[in-house]
């Protein structure tokens, strides 16, 4: 199935945040916003929910943990005991620093790699739907065009009233 | 937004960029020729990392026994330089992670930078305990990894192996915190180039990034996140360093203040090698407009601040060694002061508790040449803070009968200059081969400080 793109381009981060915010209300359907930065209060315009991602940290983070203190036990007093200056085999307090390592490096190294599988991201891949110029100065609003009624001329007016720079329209093939 | 800026808020870069010259000026250092003065720097670093290379394989095919090191002193200078580099470090992550949690905007204008010189910072530390094993070809062993020797695991309760855990996790997480952070940046780069090789690269590792909001959202979350972890990381970093010593019971490292006292001093000798770094950087590659005197006085009052708490670990360290009544203990710290290495406990104190008390007149913080000079007598003065401590304790301990001194070989001053060969190559190739500045992290303070009619367009 193709479907029809109506992409917008604009030159600052007011503008892109406000046709947005417009966009939404308008009950447009937004496809995404491409931007060169971070635009801080666009997750609100484009009313993204709140990422997932912390939680997975969080597992990640206590499987390290528990893992890794399991993993010392395991090796200090089970697997092969050794006394060292008859301190007891399984000292808990001695085994926090590297629990503490183990988890950090878990929650971290895992949290990225969940980001990168989500965000379909990995190295070599060649950048699907790049606008141009959205890495250097350019921010593009793209919207579908969900039914025949999409008024291109409305669209239109709508965002030149917020600086809009340029219009596009794009054929897409959908993933499904 | 924009308008509500308070007026208290200086802008952070100056001179009324646009998005576009933004990305120019950043990708002009490597996008042009090298210049004759980044030849001549990297030649001289590079002949420094051969004058380390060529001793690291001396003292490895003929064994440590060609270092100063004796019965009595048996850790000097490799650890010594070990500590200071890991040390050096820290301020990259303090940059990084926690000025980030703090919202302290100016930090973006150095951040990548201040990454990088963490990484090859912990690299070069990771060099001298590697070396110190003697038997390097083995140090694989201090993974604790099945094997057909018992299975003998390593010992989970000594601090050199939470030691070696904290260096392989810090190194591992800041290197990742850096590369998340370089993704935007290497599609930009991506964009923009005309070579094709480079095309191809920066294409392979910017790993498909076009710019989506919805990645971004969750880059925003992730970069969050790892801040969040980075942060204590650094923290328990060096405080699991100063186990290292503090577990011991030689007089002058047994002691309970050494792991606030171990971050302080770090994040004290980390901003100077930062500043150093960034008034060199900012001068040859013309980034004035991006890292600002305002950015050298926030460092600068860092630096005060840490400083001061050094100040009061010796200070109180001394004091503990006199009221405690241990005789060992008191003798270790009149011995640090008026013993036979007297002169390097002096040159510490001068550098590091002196020298940052310049650093109070706003005159001198916006001086950057007396910035750069200051600067470099910090890096010294906290190298000899590490000697003070790990050296001067050991060669006076319990009996006097085996009390010894401790000169430094050829070879173990030759591996040190090896060291800042190895970093400043490294850095030299960074400032070459990709953006020194955050690009995009950049473009979302261009506004800051701005009234809506002055600001970023």
């Amino acid at each position: 199935m193709t479907r029809r793109l109506f992409i917008s381009y604009f030159e600052n981060e007011k503008d892109i945040l406000n046709a947005t915010n417009a966009a939404r209300e308008n009950n447009y359907k937004i496809l995404d916003v491409y931007t060169p930065y971070a635009v801080h209060g666009m997750d609100e315009a484009m009313g993204l929910k709140p990422s997932k991602l912390p939680w997975i940290c969080l597992a990640l983070g206590l499987f390290g943990a528990i893992a890794k203190l399991w993993y010392q036990v395991w090796t200090s007093a089970t697997s092969w005991p050794v006394n060292v200056g008859g301190k007891p085999l399984s000292s808990i307090p001695a085994f926090v620093p590297v629990t503490f390592e183990v988890m950090v490096l878990f929650a971290g190294v895992g949290t990225v790699l969940t980001f990168f599988i989500i965000s379909k991201l990995r190295p070599g891949k060649k950048p699907k739907a790049l606008y141009p110029k959205v890495t250097d100065n350019r921010f593009a609003l793209v919207l579908v065009q969900s039914d025949a009624r999409f008024d291109i001329d409305e669209a239109k007016k709508i965002f030149s009233s917020f600086n809009a720079v340029e219009y596009e329209e794009k054929l897409e093939k959908e993933e499904n | 937004m924009a308008e509500h800026y308070s007026i208290l808020r200086k802008p952070l870069i100056l001179g009324n960029k646009s998005y576009s010259d933004v990305t120019h000026d950043v990708c002009a250092p490597f996008e042009k020729k090298s210049s004759t003065l980044w030849w001549i720097t990297f030649f001289a670093a590079v002949s420094m990392l051969i004058v380390g290379v060529v001793a690291t394989v001396y003292q490895i095919q003929t064994g440590i026994g060609t270092w100063g090191l004796n019965n009595t002193v048996g850790w000097a200078f490799d650890i010594t330089n070990f500590v200071f580099w890991i040390g050096i470090g820290h301020a990259g992550t303090l940059i990084s992670a926690i000025l980030f949690l703090f919202n302290q905007k100016w930090r973006t204008s150095v951040n990548r930078s201040a990454e990088a010189m963490t990484i090859f910072a912990v690299i070069c530390a990771g060099i001298f305990p590697i070396i110190h094993m003697g038997r390097p070809w083995l140090a694989f062993w201090v993974f604790p990894y099945p094997n057909f020797r018992g299975p003998l695991w390593v010992n989970f309760r000594s601090p050199l192996v939470w030691d070696m855990f904290a260096i392989s996790t810090y190194f591992i997480i800041s290197l990742v915190f850096w590369y998340v952070g370089l993704i935007p940046d290497l599609a930009t780069i991506r964009d923009r180039t005309k070579s094709k090789l480079k095309k191809l690269l920066f294409g392979f590792f910017s790993l498909g990034w076009n710019g989506s909001n919805k990645t971004w959202s969750r880059y925003e979350t992730v970069y969050l996140l790892l801040a969040g972890l980075a942060t204590p990381l650094v923290v328990s970093v060096h405080t699991i360093i100063s186990w290292d010593f503090a577990t011991s019971v030689i007089p002058g490292w047994h002691t309970t203040i050494f792991p606030p006292y171990f971050v302080a001093g770090a994040v004290f000798s980390g901003f100077a090698m930062v500043l150093t770094l960034m008034i060199i950087v900012r001068k040859v590659f013309h980034f004035e407009e991006y890292i600002t005197t305002k950015h050298i006085e926030s460092m600068c009052k860092i630096i005060i601040a840490t400083g001061g708490m050094v100040g009061l670990a010796y200070a109180t360290e001394f004091f503990i060694a006199l009221y405690s009544g241990n005789p060992y203990e008191k003798f270790a710290f009149i011995n640090r002061a008026l013993g036979p290495y007297s002169w390097a406990y002096w040159i510490m104190v001068f550098c590091n508790i002196f020298i940052p008390q310049f650093f109070w007149w706003k005159k001198i913080r916006t001086n950057v040449a007396l910035v750069f000079i200051l600067s470099i007598f910090i890096n010294i003065g906290m190298w000899f803070e590490r000697f003070v401590i790990i050296t001067i304790s050991l060669t006076r301990d319990f009996l006097p009968a085996s009390w010894a001194n401790y000169i430094p070989t050829s070879i173990e001053i030759a591996t040190l200059i090896g060291s800042f060969g190895l970093f400043f190559t490294l850095f030299l190739l960074f400032a070459r081969f990709l953006p020194m500045i955050s690009i995009g992290e950049i473009k979302g303070v261009l506004s800051y400080g701005k009234n809506s009619r002055g600001g970023s367009k």
